[in-house]
């Protein structure tokens, strides 16, 4: 089957719901239209697609992508152009508050290669996804907006709910060097009780809502070396408790005691400070937040190394 | 300084003790009173900060008035000398408190000076001095290789401004510093071989 072909095959299925044309028929103007006028088939294939869309009084939203299964298996990761049908498996991560109410359901999908933002829309009149489970989507085309992809759900979307669960990736990073410092507003902090705030407070202030009776957290901000670059990562109390054996409540009875906050960070440099470390998560402007930490604590192999060496 | 106004943090840079006792030529690379001051490491790099592991071998308080602590620090090829004061009050403490042997990790500024007899001595002035195991040990050991290794390998590169610098202020062979980055790999090496 020729390219031209095959498209008109596939522009014919699409519309076999709606309008009585055959795959002659298309292959006929995409032909005209590439051969005599030079018009590339991509622009070609839109331009026949609209004015099918025009006879059959119909939105392209309720077009099918070219029958079941037609569209190829996507990762999320991998859309990078504007109105394609795809099909993608994802696990919803997210779903958000719709700020209008032509949107049924707006969130995150995920796959093993990343995240996307996903819309459906209240006409498609779709099942409703739910947080946390994985599905098949059928036919959802692809969006793009100031150089960000999102996917859209619409009529002709199929959903399968998946017995497997995806694994979702995340954009994260990993750094390894020797943790050389630990900085200021490291161990025993108050954090700001008002509701979604959580600003960590300086001298009992909060910089949005002044001074409020604080709550005490755990966490690092340490600096990662690995003798060429300089990383910065924050540990969350649940990693700093594994890290350095010192629970919150354990902490706080350090600081009564001392009646000093600044003696949990110190205790704490003693325990982490000149160790080698590898830290995995997401970056957040400057700072890698550890998801997980994972102290180096066996000598690395020297042997590949002194081969190398004896050679130069 | 970056773009963004953030002074971005000196690196700890990986160097054997027997290098960085060697390397006592330091320089600025602005006029301005606090741009960071440099060593120039014979291998072609500059290092405002150092991270180094070994074993503390013999402490003393070397003040007069003042505690003034001098840890001698040994790694396969040499000893670091750290000197810890009233103003590196966590460092001297530890130093204080740490009973020898004891491997230990060392961050801190490299520090030249000038004897009597003209030599230059080079010395670190620790931000911090932790407890560490023999396993970091043995890792910084091989790290430290490595690194060294990566440099005497770019030091006839074109553009290696460093290693012009080394060249004009220096009279030291880079041999030298490879052929004592193997002997330290060698001693992990047999090590790994009495223990197993």
């Amino acid at each position: 089957m020729t390219d031209l072909r095959s498209h008109a095959v596939e522009i014919a299925e699409q519309f076999s719901d709606h309008l009585d044309v055959s795959a002659d028929e298309v292959e006929e103007r995409l032909e005209s239209l590439v051969s005599e006028y030079r018009v590339p088939v991509d622009e070609a294939r839109r331009s026949v697609v609209n004015s099918y869309l025009d006879e059959a009084g119909i939105e392209r939203d309720e077009l099918g992508g070219g029958g079941a299964g037609g569209n190829e298996q996507t990762l999320l990761n991998d859309i990078d152009e504007d109105e394609q049908w795809v099909d993608v498996r994802a696990k919803v991560v997210e779903l958000w508050e719709p700020r209008s109410e032509a949107i049924a359901q707006v969130g995150l999908l995920g796959d093993e290669s990343g995240r996307m933002k996903f819309v459906s829309f209240t006409t498609s009149e779709l099942p409703e996804l739910e947080e946390g489970v994985s599905y098949a989507l059928g036919n959802v085309v692809t969006d793009e907006y100031q150089g960000n992809f999102s996917v859209k759900l619409n009529r002709t979307t199929s959903i399968a709910e998946l017995d497997e669960e995806i694994e979702v990736g995340d954009d994260s990073t990993t750094v390894e060097g020797a943790l050389v410092d630990m900085q200021s507003g490291s161990g025993l902090i108050k954090r700001c009780p008002k509701e979604d705030c959580t600003r960590v407070l300086q001298n009992g202030r909060c910089s949005e809502h002044g001074n409020v009776e604080g709550e005490f957290d755990l966490r690092i901000k340490a600096v990662v070396d690995d003798g060429t670059e300089v990383h910065e990562v924050i540990f969350n109390r649940e990693m700093t408790e594994a890290q350095t054996g010192i629970e919150l409540d354990e902490a706080k009875q350090m600081a009564m005691d001392a009646l000093d906050t600044t003696i949990v960070e110190e205790e704490m440099r003693g325990d982490l400070v000149g160790f080698y470390y590898r830290v995995t998560g997401p970056t957040l402007g400057r700072y890698v937040l550890a998801n997980e930490v994972e102290r180096l604590s066996e000598p690395a192999d020297a042997e590949e190394l002194l081969i190398k060496a004896r050679s130069m | 300084m970056s773009a963004n106004d953030i002074p971005t943090r000196e690196v700890a840079r990986r160097v054997f003790a027997q290098e960085f006792n060697d390397a006592g030529y330091t320089f600025k690379e602005s006029d301005d009173e606090r741009a960071p001051v440099y060593v120039l490491l014979p291998t072609g790099e500059r290092a405002n900060r150092i991270f180094l592991v070994g074993t503390l071998t013999e402490k003393e308080d070397v003040g007069e008035d003042n505690e003034y602590w001098r840890g001698r620090i040994v790694d396969p090829t040499g000893t670091f000398f750290v000197y810890a004061g009233q103003y590196q009050p966590e460092a001297a403490s530890t130093l204080r408190d740490l009973d020898a042997p004891a491997y230990v990790a060392v961050v801190g500024k490299p520090r030249t000076y000038e004897t009597d007899d003209g030599t230059i001595n080079v010395s670190v002035r620790p931000e911090s001095i932790t407890e560490v195991d023999a396993a970091t040990r043995d890792r910084w050991v091989t790290e430290t290789a490595e690194q060294t290794l990566d440099r005497i390998d770019a030091f006839d590169d074109d553009g290696n401004e460093y290693a012009r610098m080394a060249r004009e202020h220096y009279d030291l062979d880079t041999d030298e510093y490879k052929r004592v980055a193997i002997a330290a790999l060698e001693s992990l090496e047999q090590a790994d071989e009495l223990n197993a």
